[in-house]
């Protein structure tokens, strides 16, 4: 016979039972029972108090994409769920495994615009991969077990658990529950051996295969299937911000990065290709440009585990929908080893034209105010490669993902598709608890820094080892250098004062230093890298600098400016 | 014909904001004069895609609250109307069954499928065009007694749809007909077209059945229980 206890104590237990160790939350009316019962499990669910809701799901995020853990947040009703969406709708585009857990009024008052009542199911349902109320205590165990298997299998996502405040108070007879089926999901669909087949026929038959790699590569723990797949019929790939991680930068496969503000050679060569090989990507916009005249030359072969990603965007001729840990070396065993060297050099004037128009000048300039790519370069080389990359959202972002350089999978935290500012600096907190032993960079601008810049209260109170790569040129950049191409120089409130980073810092007691010069930039690195805990690096950026390559919206993929 | 200019005005392919869809819009948008139900009668005036066509989707769910807020979103999303929308419990114990009509195309109808099977609880989605599937909706019309009595044609036409009159007072006479939407929309037509004489009208959504010989849930649903126990014994 289990013993009676409340719904909120059955919940502490269901999160052990799932192996949760780490919370990121913010108490308040709706939850509180559930936070009483926290204070009896403070040994084994470390609870990381953040400044807003928000914070707690991107680090929740940041969290679960380094850890490959089910990253877990918990806060209140009302305000405290509405903080969170934005959040949760980054962690479903961006397939990320979340378990947020909402406080709610009880039910009795559900529906009467009760203190901090919100639909919160019904304000989730199209954001989340699982939405559930949870009405009785007794229901407690079935639907944590039920929301961590959701989160964590298939095509990952955020579940968001709405918790009545009657149900956290109820008794209830507690036993684990095990979910491990669900009926209506099919999270990993069997092979289908035809489209194998056909695909590994296609593969052996292809001159010019180029293979885009994207981040279910490292959802699936396929790095290494999809790796020995590439070596063994010598196929090169570029690949997406996201799986930007998933294989080493230093591959000799590895062509570069997809995209808008991607290299030249991997979006060039798309739309020269005879047979494009889409790995756990999903043909986002930003890396497609335009539709009409995308990879149309190629056969295309798509492998994702979310049926309704083929087709979408991108019509391809074979959808293999299984997990690539399984589907890819299925295909692999049927391949011939062959040579593409030819095609394989055929990338090489490309990223020669790149590193001499935009890269050198990039990474190594030689005058003027310090540029955003030397600065990520630098830290780069200081970290030899095995830092994790966080960055926020705009340029920052963009110069972080084109010149950090990654030997381990899983060191990319990044809002991709919903290009979240503000994300930056939680995601890193979260980071800091999902891989303790590594270094983790945020590379962040003035814009986004602000917009969660109360999260320096959490570093200071827990200490969280994030470094903290202030790129600040005084614009809100990235829009600023759309103004500037396509909006005839029109500023429109992008310039932006601002405050003394420096004495916020020191105020959080955190310690901080800016760099002007180039000439100190070395030595600051090291400073920062070698200062145990926190460290606020502000640089000095050049103003108006843009980012380049670039393929202007709606161009075609293989139209990317220079300059 | 709401969703068919919001259709040409929303997704014109180029982007969502260009500028040109409004132009299209106010081109295409007429005000609506015709009574709404025409709108399945009338050819379809698409400029850009004249693939479109009435889709029936049938769905079967798990029974958790919430699942039609969730299907009808992957529709409200891209705002594409509903035509017509009936849900009832299906003859699977604990499987609910969603008849939904929408104006779209054929890719837009997979894309659609596709992500109401998505949804976690969703068991199958699967779409239709009329020809794959039996068809049929009921009507209950209330019309005026004395107009009737005065109009000796009503009956015939009441005979001449195989209506059915479940009631008659004084004042109104009830009348119920079940059927294909065009014989429905005729019979309202032509009683219609007698002045004072209908006084209410109201149509059921669609129900239908699959004409194919397979039973795709009951697949679905066998393949699941294979699977399961399959799982079972690794563990």
């Amino acid at each position: 016979m289990a013993e009676k206890i409340t719904g909120a104590e059955a919940l502490m237990r269901a999160l052990e039972h799932e192996g949760v160790t780490t919370l990121f939350g913010y108490p308040g009316g709706a939850i509180m029972p559930t936070y009483d019962a926290l204070y009896d499990h403070k040994q084994t669910l470390n609870h990381v108090l953040v400044r807003h809701e928000q914070g707690a799901v991107h680090a929740a995020q940041g969290y679960a994409r380094v850890s490959g853990e089910v990253g877990c947040a918990i806060v209140t009703s009302g305000p405290g769920a509405t903080n969170t969406i934005t959040g949760v709708a980054d962690a479903m585009i961006d397939s990320t495994p979340i378990v947020v857990i909402c406080g709610q009024v009880g039910v009795a008052m559900l529906g009467t615009d009760a203190f901090q009542e919100v639909d919160v199911v019904g304000v989730t349902q199209p954001v989340s991969k699982w939405s559930y109320q949870i009405r009785r205590a007794e229901d407690v165990a079935w639907a944590v077990s039920r929301a961590f298997f959701i989160a964590k299998n298939g095509r990952p996502g955020p579940v968001v658990l709405d918790f009545a405040k009657n149900a956290q108070t109820g008794m209830v007879d507690y036993e684990p529950a095990n979910i491990d089926f669900i009926r209506s999901y099919d999270p990993y669909p069997k092979i289908n051996q035809e489209a194998i087949n056909h695909a590994a026929q296609m593969i052996n038959n292809s001159v010019k295969p180029f293979a885009l790699i994207g981040q279910g590569v490292e959802l699936g723990n396929a790095c290494n299937e999809v790796k020995a797949f590439l070596e063994k019929a010598q196929i090169p790939f570029g690949t997406t911000f996201l799986g930007l991680s998933a294989l080493p930068s230093d591959h000799p496969l590895n062509m570069g990065i997809l995209g808008m503000h991607g290299n030249l050679g991997p979006n060039v060569m798309t739309n020269q290709c005879d047979l494009l090989i889409a790995i756990g990507m999903r043909f986002d916009d930003r890396v497609t440009g335009n539709l009409a005249t995308y990879a149309k030359q190629a056969k295309i072969i798509h492998f994702d585990i979310d049926a309704a990603e083929f087709n979408k965007n991108v019509k391809v001729d074979i959808a293999i929908h299984a997990n690539c840990k399984e589907s890819v070396p299925a295909v692999a065993a049927l391949i011939d080893e062959t040579q593409h060297d030819s095609w394989i050099s055929s990338f090489k004037p490309y990223a020669e034209k790149e590193y001499s128009k935009v890269i050198s000048h990039a990474i190594h300039p030689t005058e003027g105010a310090l540029l955003m790519g030397e600065v990520v370069n630098k830290i780069t080389e200081a970290t030899h490669n095995q830092a994790i990359m966080v960055t926020d959202v705009g340029q920052n972002q963009l110069f972080a993902c084109r010149y950090f350089k990654f030997s381990q999978p899983r060191s990319v935290v990044t809002s991709g598709g919903m290009g979240t500012m503000g994300f930056g600096l939680p995601a890193a907190i979260g980071a800091t608890y999902g891989a303790p032993n590594r270094t983790v960079c945020m590379f962040c601008g003035d814009g986004g820094l602000q917009m969660t810049i109360q999260e320096l209260g959490t570093i200071m109170e827990h200490g969280a080892p994030v470094k903290i790569i202030l790129l600040n040129n005084n614009y809100l950049g990235n829009v600023r250098q759309w103004q500037e191409m396509f909006f005839n120089h029109r500023y429109s409130f992008t310039p932006m004062s601002n405050p003394n980073y420096e004495l916020i810092a020191k105020g959080y007691n955190i310690p901080a230093r800016t760099v002007v010069d180039r000439a100190d930039l070395n030595d600051a690195i090291a400073e920062m890298l070698s200062t145990d805990g926190p460290f606020l690096l502000q640089c000095a950026i050049k103003e108006e600098d843009n980012v380049f390559p670039m393929t202007p919206p709606g161009a075609n993929v293989d139209e990317m400016l220079l300059s | 014909m709401a969703q068919e200019y919001k259709k040409v005005g929303g997704q014109c392919g180029d982007c969502s904001t260009c500028g040109k869809c409004e132009k299209i819009l106010s081109q295409t948008t007429q005000p609506q004069t015709t009574q709404p139900h025409k709108t399945e009668e009338e050819p379809i005036k698409m400029e850009q895609d004249n693939s479109t066509k009435l889709y029936t989707f049938l769905i079967y769910s798990e029974n958790i609250a919430g699942l039609l807020s969730q299907i009808s979103a992957v529709f409200t999303r891209r705002q594409i109307n509903i035509e017509s929308l009936n849900v009832c419990a299906s003859s699977t114990p604990g499987v609910h069954k969603y008849t939904l009509t929408s104006f779209c195309t054929q890719e837009m109808a997979i894309m659609l499928t596709k992500q109401i099977e998505k949804k976690i609880d969703v068991l199958k989605a699967n779409y239709f065009t009329d020809d794959q599937i039996f068809i049929n909706e009921t009507c209950l019309l209330k019309i005026s007694t004395p107009t009737m009595l005065a109009n000796a044609q009503i009956c015939s036409i009441v005979r001449q749809y195989s209506a059915r009159i479940v009631e008659v007072n004084s004042t109104y006479a009830t009348i119920e007909k079940t059927g294909i939407t065009s014989d429905i929309l005729g019979l309202f037509d032509a009683l219609n077209s007698i002045p004072e004489c209908v006084l209410q009208f109201v149509r059921s959504g669609r129900i239908a059945i699959t004409k194919s010989r397979i039973e795709h849930l009951d697949e679905y649903l066998a393949e699941r229980e294979v699977r399961r126990k399959e799982e079972a014994t690794r563990r």
